[in-house]
């Protein structure tokens, strides 16, 4: 690692000063993928603003909306009695993430915030209709990702919260790496106030995205045999020594169906 | 130079760091902890798994300053003062769960958050799930998992329920 | 007290430091003043140096020194030795071009070691050698094996023509041929056998020091051989007498191989620290062990066997192609040839072996001894080609099996190739394995699993290994350039407690609870007054460390003859105690008596005795308890068994699970069967690593693309099943305790096992042989190509 100053500050307001007095600096949430990427000396920011005391992480349910702080680690999520009842999915999602240590320390805003192609949240995010909370607006979560790595967010613009409607029924399914346990194909399927969504991450060169044929299918009749016939397209999928384009659509097909019949 | 106050194997620590310092280089360098180990760069094999806070971390991805006033329990921090062993260090000899004893200390750390986690008792399937992030070469895990299954009941004082098994 | 001699399962003695946090792994060990280097490596597979710049990193925060190969030069340091010399088909040597500690003039592969920078910190070594400017004039590369004797293909080595190392053989081609003509039928395979890259969990490590008082170099370092390391970089890299050059190997974090050889690593911090007289510390990070340890593996080979009518085998012939990578690594030329076409015969009465080994240079990190070396290639080749005999014949492939095994009255029995087994059952190994296995009632399970939607196969593999490689003479007239045998000593205390100093190294096989046992049994003495010393050239005999299996076999060998002398020397003292004579003394349990009285003395009492010589026959002997011995053995020792897997195949996404495993192993006698057993299930596990999860792959422009634990996969806690085990025991008829060895069983007999259940759960695909590793995207491909549609290979 090159190294860089730490800043811990106590407010999002603070962090957020010292993010825009800064552009060399980079917010720190809970490390998992910036810390591996400092240590292979892939970056070379001057500071970090380490955001664990900002105060935004926690979990609360109002109104049919699931909210959860930005700096709350896939742990708690996972193990959340509230996230548990109100969308099962989302926190079997996260019980999914990495491994038990890597979920006691990565954040839902970290994730998200990096949009990494392989990662789990986005499915769940862009399935659900989630709302992504800043410091200075609300981003649909439609808005949010524009492509591997990319997302939304402006220079100085931190994830405060992210707010998920309330599914009537949802599931996600994840097609392991067998190196890595990233996504290699993962699958949100969602029926709710939005209509019925199915979220592709891990497959897609360009991050996670809607599968359109099979909404429209699930929206007619929500069920395995509905997308059955549906084939993905490889064109656009990424490949590599795990799995070519044609395998990772095929398996896109076949998380979608278990994912439907997981969901009921 | 920045300094980290921080409570390790219940001793109060103040140490010069770097921002870049780890919290594993701080442990193995500053502090002489030589039994919690570095196995890879990528956050994969779980040599580093220390306990802060009571839940198992991996110390090669964490800055030493993020660890600021909280309490670190290292492989040497397990055992009582007149050297008693913690019983999944008792379980790990008993069922020849190690080796060549690199991944072990890790493996260990991470064992004992599983255990503690899960109240409820643990089948074979979450034992070996639960060590998803801890890579070990020698045993083929198959004493690993005897072991943490024979140290469940040690710690939660209490039969492994039948359903679990 | 328990009973812990021998073929008890003693707790281990090393578990309490390692569980406690005290082992002393190379990296916790820090020397006053210590410095650290890291090594800038070569990012492209073949490139000439057209420069170096080194001033802007010598001119960094921190920075002691920054040298290159052309230092090294200058102050004559030596090239890495190969330490096994193979002679072509027609008798003149291989080729063995130089390598170079630190590149000259050209690097060879992705990870080729060019520069090394020493700093104060590990950090400001780091920012340092990212500043060494250099200039590169990229070079076609060869990065597979077929592709290094393509017709033009570029050169490796300038003056290796065609990327040949060596064109070898063995057997009797005249033979082969003549059973070949008169063959009712001839099955062939092409087949590969996978790139696998070690992964020890501990990544190497090595500090080096000069005592500028002494003139002597210490070298700490992650090694299996510590007197290897000693005499290969002390004679021929760094030329420092034995005497000037201490080598260290602590506890070691697992080695599988990647820790036998002697690495630049080791040359360049000891060279440096003595250059700069301060310690100098070097420790991998993992991505690096990725290109700088050497991997194993990578062959590509045909193999034809001649049947008769009823499917026997009449003779076999087999063509194979040995990657090398870029440089020969210590052993690497044995581990094809010595130890892979030796073994071609497996458990099978097979009467004519031909092998053709031919080995390239390619650009890619030098590959050499990995778990099992050669002689899983062999049982690869031998058992997925007996598969496919009776896929193509109709023949059922456990019958085959039997009908071909050497029988259990054949013993001693001696191969077309070479090898004499001294003992051996197959045939009770099999049996054993398929009952423990319920051979007979899969038909049930393979259809209870079709009920669930999986694809349910089993597979067999019938192996054997050759441990303990010897004897020295016979390896000595085929190339090898050191010793076989092993060396103990051990010293009797006065209050008779002993320490054991061993050439023999544990880096996680219980050594020094196997050998205490051994010892204790022997002696008669309690288990915990033995103590077992290894790793330190300073402390320990001239010893040759631990690899292929051979730590009991040969080290425990040499211990049993050293006790011998220790139990002769205390006879003699005991008669001169009871006034008897030596001949009417007996030795058991401890206690030395004359026989038919009821006289007798504790060993104790002998070792005290020998220490304070005051009632003693000086005049004859001398006072003290101490032996050594040196054990060459008079042949290789042949553990052999059966393993029997089954595996699931998720139809839908073609992941397999492996929902079963029985290994039942013949290893000789057990010292303990615990240990035993756990070195079956590691080995196992990474047999299973090899046939369904890891491979080292490269891409054509020669760039590694396997490169870390993200990419390369590693056989996790919930990618294995449990493994039954089970024993057969024939004693191994040329060493004193009749054992075999036990460390590489498992990645010998596994591979072949797993692949012929994969292959028989994809049956109505009527699938002949895929490559290794079986990943699901391979299984797949074959479910969505649908039923019988393949056409036969």
């Amino acid at each position: 690692m090159y190294d860089f100053t730490y800043q811990k500050p106590a407010s999002v307001a603070d962090a957020v000063k010292l993010l825009g007095a800064d552009p060399e600096a980079k917010a720190l949430a809970g490390g998992m993928t910036l810390i591996p990427v400092l240590k292979q000396r892939l970056n070379k920011p001057s500071a970090l603003v380490d955001l664990a005391g900002a105060g935004l992480a926690g979990i609360s349910v109002a109104g049919g909306t699931v909210r959860i702080g930005a700096m709350t680690t896939h742990a708690t999520v996972a193990n959340s009695a509230d996230v548990k009842k109100a969308i099962p999915a989302l926190a079997k999602l996260a019980g999914g993430i990495g491994d038990k240590e890597v979920r006691h320390r990565g954040t839902i805003g970290g994730s998200l915030a990096n949009d990494d192609p392989t990662a789990d949240y986005p499915a769940a995010v862009l399935a659900l209709g989630a709302t992504v909370e800043t410091n200075k607006r609300t981003i649909n979560a439609d808005d949010f990702f524009q492509g591997m790595f990319t997302t939304a967010l402006e220079s100085g613009e931190l994830i405060t919260a992210i707010s998920f409607p309330v599914p009537e029924k949802a599931a996600y399914m994840k097609f392991p790496n067998p190196a890595s346990r990233y996504a290699l194909v993962g699958v949100f399927v969602a029926k709710g106030p939005a209509g019925v969504r199915v979220t592709v991450t891990g497959a897609g060169q360009n991050g996670v995205f809607r599968h359109r044929a099979m909404e429209a299918a699930l929206q007619k009749s929500f069920s395995q045999a509905a997308i059955a016939d549906i084939a993905t397209p490889a064109d656009g999928l990424n490949s590599d020594i795990h799995a070519g384009a044609e395998y990772r659509a095929h398996l896109v097909g076949v998380m979608a169906r278990r994912a439907v019949a997981a969901a009921g | 130079m920045p300094q980290v106050a921080l409570t390790v194997n219940g001793k109060k620590v103040t140490v010069d760091v770097e921002g870049r310092t780890l919290l594993v280089e701080l442990l193995r360098e500053k502090l002489g902890l030589t039994g919690t180990h570095v196995g890879c760069d990528t956050s994969q094999c779980g040599a580093c798994v220390v306990h802060l806070d009571g839940t198992s971390v991996k110390s090669c991805t964490m800055l030493a300053l993020q660890a600021a006033g909280r309490s670190v329990i290292t492989i040497e921090g397990l055992a009582k003062p007149d050297g008693t062993l913690h019983p999944m260090q008792e379980m790990f000899r008993e069922h020849h769960a190690l080796q060549c004893g690199f991944c072990t200390p890790g493996m260990v750390m991470s064992a004992i958050d599983l255990v503690q986690s899960h109240p409820e008792g643990l089948s074979e399937q979450q034992i070996r799930h639960g060590l998803e992030g801890n890579l070990c070469r020698c045993t083929g895990y198959h004493n690993i998992v005897k072991a943490i299954a024979a140290a469940w009941p040690l710690m939660h004082g209490k039969a492994m329920p039948a359903a679990a098994e | 007290m328990a009973f812990e001699g021998i073929g008890a399962s003693v707790r281990r003695t090393e578990d309490q430091r390692f569980l406690s946090g005290r082992g002393n792994y190379t990296d916790d060990i820090n020397r006053h003043g210590q410095l650290y280097a890291i090594i800038r490596r070569s990012d492209r597979p073949h490139a000439r140096i057209v420069s170096i710049d080194t001033k802007a990193a010598a001119e960094m925060p921190g920075v002691v020194a920054v040298y290159t190969g052309t230092d090294l030069q200058a102050d004559s340091v030596g090239g890495l030795p190969c330490g096994w010399l193979i002679k072509n088909k027609d008798g003149t040597p291989m080729a063995e071009p130089p390598h170079p500690v630190l590149a000259v003039g050209k690097v060879r592969h992705v990870g080729d070691p060019v520069a090394v920078v020493i700093a104060e910190t590990r950090q400001q070594a780091k920012d340092a050698a990212e500043k060494l400017a250099i200039e590169w004039q990229d070079l076609p590369s060869i990065s597979s094996t077929q592709d290094a004797i393509a017709p033009g293909a570029a050169l490796v080595h300038d003056d290796v023509a065609g990327n040949v190392c060596y064109d070898w053989h063995l057997g009797d081609k005249e033979a082969v041929d003549a059973a070949f003509a008169k063959a009712a039928r001839v099955v062939r395979l092409d087949l590969t056998n996978s790139r696998l890259i070690p992964n020890a969990m501990e990544p190497r490590a090595a500090i080096g020091d000069f005592d500028r008082a002494t003139g002597e170099h210490t070298l700490f370092t992650t090694s299996q051989n510590p007197h290897v390391i000693r005499l290969l970089m002390g004679a021929f890299v760094l030329h420092i007498p034995e005497s000037r050059l201490r080598v260290v190997a602590p506890d070691v974090g697992g080695g599988f191989g990647s820790k036998i050889y002697h690495y630049a690593e080791e040359a360049i911090v000891t060279w440096a620290a003595g250059k700069l007289a301060r310690p100098v510390k070097w420790t991998a990070e993992r991505t690096e062990s990725f290109i700088s340890d050497a991997h194993g593996r990578d062959h590509v080979t045909t193999a034809e066997m001649a049947l008769d009518k009823d499917g026997n085998y009449l003779a076999l012939r087999v063509q194979t192609l040995a990657n090398m990578g870029a440089y020969l690594s210590t052993f690497a030329t044995s581990i094809p040839t010595y130890l892979y076409a030796t073994l071609l015969a497996g458990v099978y009465k097979t009467p004519a072996i031909y092998a053709e080994v031919k080995a390239v240079f390619t650009n890619t990190v030098p590959v050499d001894a990995y778990r099992g070396a050669g002689r899983p290639e062999a049982a690869y080749l031998l058992e997925r080609l007996t598969d496919v005999i009776a896929h193509d014949t109709g023949l059922d492939r456990v019958a085959l099996r039997r009908q071909n095994l050497i029988p259990a009255n054949a013993f001693p029995y001696q191969t077309p190739v070479a090898l004499q087994y001294d003992s051996g059952n197959y045939q009770a190994t099999l049996e054993a394995a398929l009952t423990a296995a319920d051979w007979n009632g899969f038909p049930a399970r393979r259809t209870a699993a079709a009920a669930k939607g999986k694809l349910r196969g089993i597979g067999i593999s019938t192996y054997i290994e050759a441990c303990g490689i010897a004897p020295s003479a016979v390896a000595g007239a085929l190339g090898a350039r050191a010793g076989l045998y092993e060396a103990a000593n051990i010293r009797v205390h006065p209050t008779g407690s002993v320490s054991v100093f061993t050439g023999s190294h544990s880096h996680g096989q219980g050594h020094e609870t196997t050998f205490a046992q051994l010892v204790a049994d022997q002696l008669g003495i309690p288990f915990n007054q033995v103590e077992i010393v290894h790793g330190d050239t300073e402390k320990i005999p001239f010893g040759m460390g631990t690899y292929g299996s051979r730590s009991l076999a040969v080290g425990g060998s040499a211990m049993v003859k050293a006790m011998d002398k220790i139990i002769a020397k205390g006879k003699r003292i005991a008669a001169h105690l009871m006034e008897a004579s030596v001949a009417d003394i007996e030795f058991k349990n401890g206690s030395f008596s004359v026989a038919g009285t009821d006289k007798s003395k504790s060993f104790g009492e002998i070792a005290l005795t020998a220490y304070v010589p005051h009632n003693y026959p000086i005049d004859e002997l001398e006072p003290g308890l101490e032996e050594n011995a040196f054990y060459d053995p008079k042949n290789f020792t042949f553990p052999a068994g059966c393993m029997v897997a089954e595996v699931e195949i998720d139809r839908d996404t073609g992941v397999p699970s492996v929902v079963s495993f029985v290994a039942v192993d013949d290893v000789g006698r057990l010292i303990n069967p615990m240990i035993v057993e756990g070195q079956v299930h590691g080995g196992v596990a990474q047999g299973i690593g090899q046939a369904l999860l890891e491979s080292a792959a490269y891409d054509v422009s020669g760039q590694i693309v396997t490169g870390s634990f993200m990419d390369y996969t590693m056989p996790r806690s919930d990618d294995l099943p449990s493994f039954k085990t089970g024993n057969e025991v024939t004693l191994c008829t040329h060493n004193p305790l009749g054992v075999k060895g036990c460390g590489e069983l498992g990645t010998i007999g596994s591979p072949p096992a797993i692949v012929n259940a994969v292959i028989d759960a994809l049956s109505e695909y009527d699938v002949r042989h895929i490559d290794m590793p079986l990943s699901p995207q391979k299984i797949w491909s074959i479910i969505a190509a649908g039923p019988k549609r393949r056409a036969a290979e």
